[in-house]
């Protein structure tokens, strides 16, 4: 599989999962395994082109595939605009949920560069918070469209 | 001699303004390592064989497969047979192997076999807790048979609110090892200070030999301070195998065994005349927080009512400890007594509002503070326009309603010390064996630092998770934030006053005449007469400047107090066909003191009204009575509210000269007392009927509104 760009080989028993494939075996610690059946969004990553859980996708039906963790969304130390935007508007406090939130407000800002704070509360419900950042993500994503859109930061 | 105390709001740079915490771009990038992130060298798993049993004795147990298995290093029996065990879910052996599914499969190949006791799990009926209700001793104010006798309005009602779980979303665990006699723990902690103590008292070693670090924690709200049957029984599988061994729980062990909030039922009765003035309580109380009962909440919550009577009886159960949860009994004794007060309201048909301020007397000290955030949220929420008497009465099934809340708390400042270094080369670190839990203590002691310093913020390296440094004390209480300020603000004062001996001769000034501001030294006043603060570090020649901050310290004052006031207001809506409700607007007023951080102590108060809408409407640990388990041990129903949930937030900080003078106060607990009442009051007035549990699931608001026979 290619991990942020990068080919690694592993080799691991069929019943390993994508995600502790990504955290036991290789070190991308970013993901995290919280609910472990696909209901907290915590172990998101983007696997060919669509978002996933990860603790729900085999490590071999990642095979041959492009992933991309939290860890390869910045570019030579530079945060994405959804990271930044997060680091603004404090979308994170103990942070361990923030990975999986990060990857999953990036594919969504893929999918809807212009959203509306309607559409931020349905495609972002699938990734749970026990600190209560939502109000912080709610305008880090509103702020990130803008920025990635060429508007003001936060504007 | 230094200057100890807070500088004036006019003269504050960094202190109260909108900071990104310090921690965010590590986080954000999934670079920030959490105790589950780590790896050691030679790390084995470890996992935990758990009694399916709620009250059970251990008759016999066979490690002879698991040891066998393939990377299967250890093996050890935790409770010998004989030992009885009181709850579902709690060790028994623990095996360590070099892969965490090879140590589950060993786990799964230990055979025990028990004796099951009876059990007891569920505790809403009272009379079906024999014994194992303890009851405690009546509490009377005040005459309340007389005042009952005179009141001119009685109301009655029951209430509950269920046994919640911590659920934090990195669950409990931690890394052991050994180097020779010694131990490093790397454990998931409130406690980086407290915690050693368990383990140097449990293996009877030196305290010098424990080494407890960490660096991020995912989640703690108060079940994170103690080293555990899986912290201590870690360390000595550590030691067996000869290899670190990490121990995580599984999501179902962190639901079942690692949290809990108590329960609390009540029957109250409240007197009062017929204008609203609140004259007369009575309750009886009962709950549960596992084997241990459950003692009364602080009842009647906040209000000083004149005449009181309080039973209240604990009822012990299998259903695991309970643990410190966020602003411990606070929420209970908030929700049973704001809905008792909403309800003495609704039979009156009366404004809560209005009876909360006809009564203001009754809140103590902090009064005319209650008053003016009691003005203020109806202000914001548009009390007066929105609020009507019980029982939406527009047309169609979607009811909307107002509801009221108001908490305390007390925040006192931990005791901690802090070193700060200034090193020739101008870099400043600043030292404590405290933890960031997400609050935010690591950007609070950065912005004290460097406030102090007259520097930027990035100047402060805050080096903090490592029992090596000063001791600090646990993240509990809110107590961080006053604990942590005050030793930085000594400690960063003392050694500016240092350095200012160091730079006086050169300025031609008297040391005591000097100030830092704008990464400068120089004369008060005068800034023609300075240096930079490098040119100032390079006279230090080798020899950095080290100095020591304690709280609390009496001969340098005080910068930390404690007791907030606070309340909220809720409004909902609630759809009659399906009994769902749904969060339009939670408004928070809040009084902290001194604020350090007004970036992250909005989110801590966001955090809270947050968390407050999952207790509120989704949150319960569902115990089974005929098997004594957990039904609900997994996220997807073991509910907590998504982004789309949690309605509009509005918070509102109080700052001023009053806040100022009391110095810096914790945060973190009280916004998270309030929104099981608020909520709960808002429902009763959207439906007409009080829907008496928490948490409002939709089919508790159908039964509520049949009970009463439909809508009005
Ligand atoms: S850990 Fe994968 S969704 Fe929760
Ligand atoms: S920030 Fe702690 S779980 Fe989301």
């Amino acid at each position: 599989m290619r991990i942020n760009g990068t080919r690694q080989n592993l080799s691991v028993e069929p019943r390993v999962t994508l995600l502790d494939a990504l955290r036991n075996y290789l070190d991308y610690t970013g993901a995290k395994k919280v609910c472990d059946r696909a209901t907290c969004g915590s172990c998101t990553v983007i696997l060919g082109g669509k978002m996933v859980y990860s603790c729900s996708v085999l490590a071999i039906e990642a095979q041959g595939k492009d992933i991309t963790t939290v860890e390869g969304l910045s570019t030579n130390g530079k945060l994405a605009p959804i990271q930044a935007a997060f680091v603004e508007n404090d979308a994170q406090q103990c942070g361990f949920c923030t990975p999986g939130f990060v990857v999953a407000c990036k594919a969504f800002l893929d999918k809807h560069p212009s959203p509306t704070l309607a559409d931020v509360e349905k495609g972002l419900g699938g990734n749970l918070c026990r600190c209560g950042t939502y109000a912080g993500v709610r305008q880090a994503v509103l702020a990130a469209a803008n920025t990635m859109r060429g508007g003001q930061k936060n504007g | 001699m230094a200057e100890y105390n807070w500088p004036e709001a006019s003269k504050r740079s960094l202190i109260g303004k909108r900071i990104s915490r310090l921690d965010g771009p590590e986080k954000v990038s999934g670079k920030a390592k959490y105790t589950y992130d780590l790896k050691r060298p030679g790390m084995l798993y470890g996992k935990m064989v758990r009694c399916p049993h709620a009250h059970a004795k251990v008759s016999s147990i066979d490690t002879s497969a698991a040891e066998k298995m393939p990377g299967v290093k250890a093996v050890k029996i935790i409770q010998d047979p004989g030992s009885e065990i009181q709850w579902a879910g709690d060790g028994v052996v623990v095996v360590a192997a070099t892969e965490e599914h090879l140590a589950e499969d060993a786990a799964r190949a230990v055979k025990v076999t028990y004796e099951v006791l009876p059990h007891l799990v569920r505790e809403e009926d009272l009379s079906k807790a024999g014994d194992r209700a303890k009851p405690a001793a009546e509490k009377v104010a005040g005459d309340p048979t007389k005042a009952f006798s005179e009141a001119e309005v009685v109301s009655e009602g029951t209430y509950s609110i269920a046994v919640i779980t911590h659920c934090c979303l990195e669950s409990h665990g931690q890394i052991t090892e050994w180097e020779g006699d010694k131990l490093n723990v790397f454990p998931s902690t409130q406690a980086v200070t407290g915690i050693g103590g368990e383990f140097v008292k449990a293996l009877g070693i030196p305290a010098t030999n424990v080494r407890v670090r960490m660096n991020h924690v995912g989640g703690g709200f108060g079940s994170k301070f103690n080293a555990d049957r899986w912290g201590i029984e870690g360390a000595r599988l550590a030691k067996l195998a000869g290899q670190p061994v990490k121990i995580m729980l599984e999501r179902d062990a962190e639901l079942m065994v690692a949290g809990g909030r108590p329960s609390s039922f009540a029957k109250i009765k409240m007197g009062a005349k017929k204008d609203g003035t609140i004259t007369a309580w009575e309750s009886n109380s009962w709950g549960t927080g596992g084997p241990g009962g459950a003692g009364m909440p602080p009842l009647p919550y906040v209000w000083q009512i004149p005449n009181q009577r309080m039973n209240h009886t604990g009822v012990a159960t299998n259903i695991g400890p309970a643990r410190a949860w966020r602003a411990p009994n606070h929420p209970q004794a908030c929700f049973l007594t704001m809905s008792a007060i909403e309800d003495l309201a609704a039979a009156l048909k009366m404004d809560p509002l209005e009876i909360c301020l006809k009564n203001i007397s009754l809140l103590g000290p902090r009064a005319s503070l209650y008053q003016e955030e009691l003005l203020k949220g109806a202000e914001i929420i548009e009390w007066k326009r929105k609020w009507h008497l019980r029982g939406d009465t527009t047309a169609g099934h979607i009811k909307r309603g107002l509801g009221l809340s108001m908490h305390t708390w007390g925040g006192a400042p931990h005791n901690s010390e802090c070193r700060v270094t200034i090193n020739p080369d101008g870099s400043v670190s600043a030292e404590l064996a405290s933890q960031d839990l997400g609050t935010g203590t690591r950007t609070v002691i950065a912005i004290v630092a460097a406030e102090t310093l007259g520097l930027p913020i990035e100047a402060i390296k805050v080096n903090i998770g490592d029992s090596a440094y000063p001791p600090s004390g646990g993240s509990g209480g809110s107590t961080t934030v006053g604990g942590v300020s005050s030793s930085t603000r000594r400690a960063a004062a003392d050694a500016l006053d240092e350095i200012f001996k160091v730079v006086a001769p050169a300025l031609n000034a008297d040391p005591a005449n000097l100030e830092a501001a704008g990464s400068k030294i120089q004369v008060k006043g005068d800034a023609s007469k300075s240096m930079t603060w490098q040119q100032a570090c390079s006279r230090l020649g080798v020899k950095p400047i080290r100095a020591n901050g304690k709280q609390p310290d009496p001969a340098k004052g005080s910068l930390a107090s404690s007791g907030v006031a606070g309340i909220q207001m809720a409004e909902v809506t609630v759809d009659t066909e399906t009994g769902i409700v749904k969060i339009e607007k939670l408004v928070s007023v809040q009084d902290m003191g001194l604020i350090i951080d007004a970036k992250t102590a909005e989110s801590q108060i966001y955090g809270a009204l947050i968390m407050g809408v999952c207790y509120a409407l989704y949150e319960e640990k569902i115990m089974d009575q005929a098997t004594g388990r957990m039904l609900n041990p997994n996220m997807e129903f073991y509910k907590l509210a998504g982004i789309g949930d949690i309605g509009t937030l509005v918070v509102h900080l109080m700052t001023g000269q009053e806040q100022d003078a009391r110095g810096v106060i914790g945060l973190g607990e009280p916004p998270v007392v309030s929104p099981g009442a608020a909520i709960s009051n808002a429902v009763a007035n959207a439906i007409g009927v009080r829907v008496p549990s928490l948490p409002i699931t939709p089919d508790r608001v159908l039964t509520a509104m049949e009970k009463k026979g439909g809508l009005t």
